[in-house]
């Protein structure tokens, strides 16, 4: 894959390629996740879940995507 | 209250939602999902608590939590464990409403590992900005009363002293503050943390809290289905307690049976 074609991200800490031109729900798809069931933060701000498939993943973008799991 | 109520009438309201059960359970440390959610059906419980945490990239099929406890049936109460700054709990809590569209949460700001005590401070700065941002938090603290009318003046929906450190189940350790708090407070009270078997779950109740959290003491027990089914019996039976009016305390003794007609 050239690096014309791809973009460089940090997901959760790791390093990612996300194809150029994608949105973050396009991006969620290709991890295998479903948007439904979590939140993201884009260089830490919050991206509403309304948004997911408006907002075009960036270079150098760093984004934690977060769920509920067990807890006290 | 009516004393001659049944008791399944007995509902409590935090932040305009009323629930009947004053038993709100953890979903943490458990073998599995499966006696998690066995545990929680067994407590009798309508809110659970839930933490907020990075989904696995590497291994996105993985059981999820939702899978077990349907959040349609059991009100989720997201919390910031292992949060220790004001600024990482409303991060935390931002997440969560984003992940489950709802403000009522469980606000936890710890002071240090070793004990998980609460800093009351930094709990208290990010209460404020947490009501300033629509939240309706439920606040984790110390049982001190003076910081718990600082909270609910900082409008804390919610007071949730410890009766001991997390996990500890060391039973409540201070029931005078406690019931200080109690006193002192316009909204619900529930004691959050140190519950270690039914009778600690039970004295909460009769000491007139609104309700009683608790995790480990479920979830570390050998049996916890049963265990779970303990706690809702004791938080049932010092709740009654509480309402029916213990009797007073005497230094000596007082016979049950009439000593007239003795012979």
């Amino acid at each position: 894959m050239s690096v014309t074609e791809s973009l460089s991200v940090q997901v959760n800490g790791e390093p990612r390629r996300v194809s150029t031109g994608a949105s973050i729900a396009d991006m969620l798809r290709e991890l295998g996740l479903d948007p439904e069931r979590l939140a993201v933060e884009r260089n830490l701000e919050i991206v509403p879940r309304s948004t997911l498939d408006a907002v075009t993943v960036a270079d150098g973008d760093a984004f934690e995507i977060v769920h509920f799991v067990g807890g006290g | 209250m009516n004393a001659h109520q049944p008791l399944a009438q007995d509902s409590w309201t935090v932040a305009g939602r009323t629930f009947s059960s004053r038993l709100i359970v953890g979903t943490g440390k458990y073998k599995d999902f499966a006696e998690n959610a066995a545990a929680v059906e067994a407590s009798g419980a309508e809110i659970v608590t839930v933490a907020v945490r990075r989904v696995n990239i590497a291994d996105p099929s993985q059981p999820m939590l939702t899978d077990y406890i349907d959040p349609k049936r059991f009100t989720y109460l997201p919390n910031t464990a292992g949060c220790f700054t004001a600024e990482d709990a409303i991060r935390t809590l931002r997440l969560a409403r984003e992940a489950g569209g709802w403000t009522l949460v469980k606000l936890e700001v710890l002071g240090e590992a070793k004990t998980l005590y609460p800093d009351m401070r930094e709990t208290l700065k990010a209460t404020e900005v947490l009501v300033r941002e629509g939240f309706e938090p439920m606040v984790y603290c110390v049982d001190d009363p003076i910081a718990a009318r600082q909270l609910e003046e900082a409008g804390a929906v919610a007071i949730m002293p410890l009766g001991a450190p997390i996990g500890s189940g060391l039973g409540i350790q201070n029931r005078v503050t406690i019931r200080l708090i109690v006193e002192g407070a316009k909204v619900p009270v529930l004691v959050d943390a140190g519950v270690g078997t039914a009778s600690d779950a039970a004295v909460a109740m009769e000491l007139g809290c609104d309700g009683v959290l608790m995790n480990t003491a479920i979830a570390e027990a050998k049996e916890p289905v049963l265990m779970a089914r303990a706690m809702k019996a004791a938080v049932e039976a010092g709740r009654m307690a509480y309402l029916a009016g213990r009797m007073g305390k005497r230094l000596y003794a007082d016979p049950s049976s009439p000593l007239a007609g003795l012979i």
